[in-house]
C-alpha cells in the first residue's frame, strides 16, 4: 500500500488543471450562449422552415452522448473539413455546440415569459423587429435567464470532465495520471470531486451575485 | 465489407451491454430516488440530513468521478467490484440523487390539506405517505424521472472508461483498428438518437396514462 503522503506533492499539478477546466467551461458557455440565443430568437421570431431545421440541430446535439460527439468531431468531422483542431479546441467547440442546443431552450422560455402585450405595444409604435428584440425583449429575457443559466453552468462543468477521453489536461485527466504515478485512487479521485464541488459553488455564487445586481426591482415578481 | 461483418455483430453485443446497464440501473435509481426524496421531506433531522448530504454529494460529483471512485477507489477499502457492477452502482447513485430532487419537489406540491385529512381519519404517518402522498407525487415527478433515464442512456457510454464493453467502447476499439471514424461514430450517433427517440416516445405514452395533468412543454425532446 503506497503512502497517502505521496499524493500531496502532486496537488499543485492537479490544481493547475482547474485552469483547463475553466477554459473548457467558459469557452463552451460563451459559444453556447451565442448559438443558443440565435436559435431561440429564430424559434420565436423566424419562419417555419428555418425553425424545423434548427429543431434537427437541437435534437441531434441533445440526443447524442457527449462522448460520441467528442469522438465524432475529433476523429471524423473536423479532420474531414480540413480543420486541425487540438483536443482542447475540439472539446470547447463540441461543449459549445451542445450547450447551445440546451441554452436555446432556456432563452426560448425566457423570451416567451416576456409579456406579449409589450411586444404588441412596441409594434404599435412602429418599432422594427430588430429594435423590438434588442430594446424590449432581450433586456428582460436575459435577466430572467440567469438562474437557468447558472444551472447550465453546473451541468457543463461536470460534463467538462468527460473531455478526459480526448486527453485534455483538465482536472480529471491529471488525477488519472497522478493515480497511476502514486498507485493511489481513493484520495486523488475524492480530491477531484471536491474541486468540482468548489467550482460549482463558486460559479453559481458569482451567477447569484450577477442576478441580484442585474435584477430590476419588481420586474420578476410581476412576471412569475 | 469484411469490416462491417465484424463491426456490426460486435456493436450489437455492445448494445446488449448498454441495455443491460440501463435496464438494471434505471429501476435501482428510481427506487433510490423515491426513497431519498421521501427521506428528505419526512426523514426528520438525522435521516433527512443524511439523505440531503447523500444527494448533494452525488449531484455535485461528475458521474465519471463517481465511476472512478467506485471502481478504483473502493478496492483500497477492501471492496472489489467488477466493472459492470461498478457502473451499475455509480449510475444508480447518480440518477437516484437527481431523481430525489424531482420527488422531493413533487411531494411538497401535494396539497397539505390531504395530510390533515389523512391524519383526521386516523391514518399513521407511514400509511399517509404510502397511500396518499407518494402515489400522487410519483405521478407528478414522472417527467423528471423519464428525463433522468434518457440522460442515463446517454451517460452509460462513460462505462467504457472502466473497461465495460458497451457500445461506445466497441466503437472506440474498432476506430483504433480500422480508422473508419466517420462511419463508426456517425452510426453510433444514429443508434443513440434512435434509442433516445424510442424511449422518449414510450415515456410519453406512459405519462399520458398516469400523469395527473398534461405538460408537454418541458419534455426532453419535442
Amino acid at each position: 500500500m503506497p503512502s497517502i503522503y505521496s499524493f500531496f506533492r502532486y496537488i499543485p499539478f492537479v490544481v493547475e488543471g482547474t485552469l483547463w477546466t475553466i477554459s473548457l467551461v467558459l469557452g463552451g458557455l460563451v459559444i453556447g450562449f451565442f448559438i443558443g440565443l440565435s436559435l431561440a430568437l429564430v424559434q420565436s421570431f423566424g419562419g417555419e422552415r428555418l425553425k424545423k431545421m434548427l429543431n434537427i440541430y437541437i435534437w441531434f446535439f441533445r440526443g447524442t452522448p457527449l462522448l460520441v460527439l467528442l469522438s465524432l468531431f475529433y476523429w471524423a468531422v473536423f479532420p474531414s473539413l480540413g480543420l486541425e483542431l487540438s483536443p482542447l479546441e475540439t472539446s470547447i467547440a463540441v461543449l459549445g455546440m451542445r450547450s447551445g442546443a440546451y441554452q436555446s431552450q432556456i432563452f426560448k422560455d425566457s423570451i416567451n415569459s416576456v409579456d406579449y402585450g409589450q411586444i404588441l405595444a412596441a409594434r404599435s409604435i412602429g418599432m422594427s423587429n430588430r429594435k423590438l428584440i434588442s430594446y424590449i425583449v432581450l433586456p428582460q429575457a436575459l435577466r430572467i435567464s440567469i438562474p437557468a443559466w447558472s444551472n447550465e453552468y453546473a451541468v457543463i462543468l461536470k460534463d467538462s470532465a468527460i473531455c478526459f477521453a480526448l486527453g485534455v489536461m483538465e482536472i480529471l485527466t491529471r488525477v488519472r495520471y497522478v493515480s497511476t504515478a502514486t498507485g493511489l485512487a481513493l484520495l486523488p479521485y475524492l480530491f477531484a470531486g471536491v474541486l468540482f464541488f468548489i467550482l460549482t459553488f463558486a460559479g453559481t455564487g458569482v451567477m447569484d451575485f450577477v442576478y441580484r445586481r442585474a435584477k430590476i426591482p419588481g420586474m420578476l415578481e410581476g412576471l412569475r | 465489407m469484411g469490416f462491417w461483418l465484424e463491426f456490426i455483430p460486435s456493436l450489437f453485443m455492445g448494445l446488449l451491454t448498454t441495455f443491460e446497464l440501463v435496464a438494471i440501473s434505471a429501476p435501482l435509481g428510481v427506487t433510490l430516488g423515491v426513497a431519498l426524496g421521501t427521506a428528505r421531506v419526512y426523514g426528520g433531522k438525522v435521516l433527512g440530513s443524511i439523505a440531503r448530504a447523500f444527494s448533494a454529494l452525488f449531484r455535485g460529483f461528475p458521474l465519471i468521478v463517481t465511476l472512478f471512485l467506485v471502481f478504483f477507489g473502493l478496492p483500497e477499502l477492501g471492496i472489489y467490484l467488477s466493472p459492470i457492477i461498478s457502473a451499475i452502482l455509480s449510475f444508480s447513485l447518480c440518477s437516484g440523487a437527481y431523481i430525489s430532487e424531482y420527488v422531493r419537489g413533487a411531494i411538497l406540491s401535494v396539497d397539505e390539506g390531504q395530510s390533515l385529512a389523512a391524519e383526521s381519519i386516523g391514518m399513521s404517518k407511514l400509511q399517509e405517505v404510502l397511500y396518499i402522498v407518494l402515489p400522487q407525487a410519483i405521478r407528478r415527478a414522472i417527467l423528471g424521472i423519464s428525463n433522468e433515464i434518457v440522460y442515463m442512456i446517454q451517460y452509460s457510454s462513460l462505462a467504457f472508461a472502466i473497461g465495460v464493453q458497451e457500445m461506445y467502447s466497441v466503437a472506440r476499439t474498432y476506430n483504433s483498428l480500422y480508422f473508419k471514424s466517420f462511419e463508426i461514430f456517425s452510426l453510433l450517433a444514429v443508434i443513440y438518437l434512435a434509442i433516445t427517440a424510442l424511449v422518449t416516445l414510450i415515456f410519453r405514452k406512459l405519462r399520458k396514462r398516469i400523469e395527473p395533468y398534461s405538460d408537454s412543454k418541458a419534455e426532453f425532446i419535442e
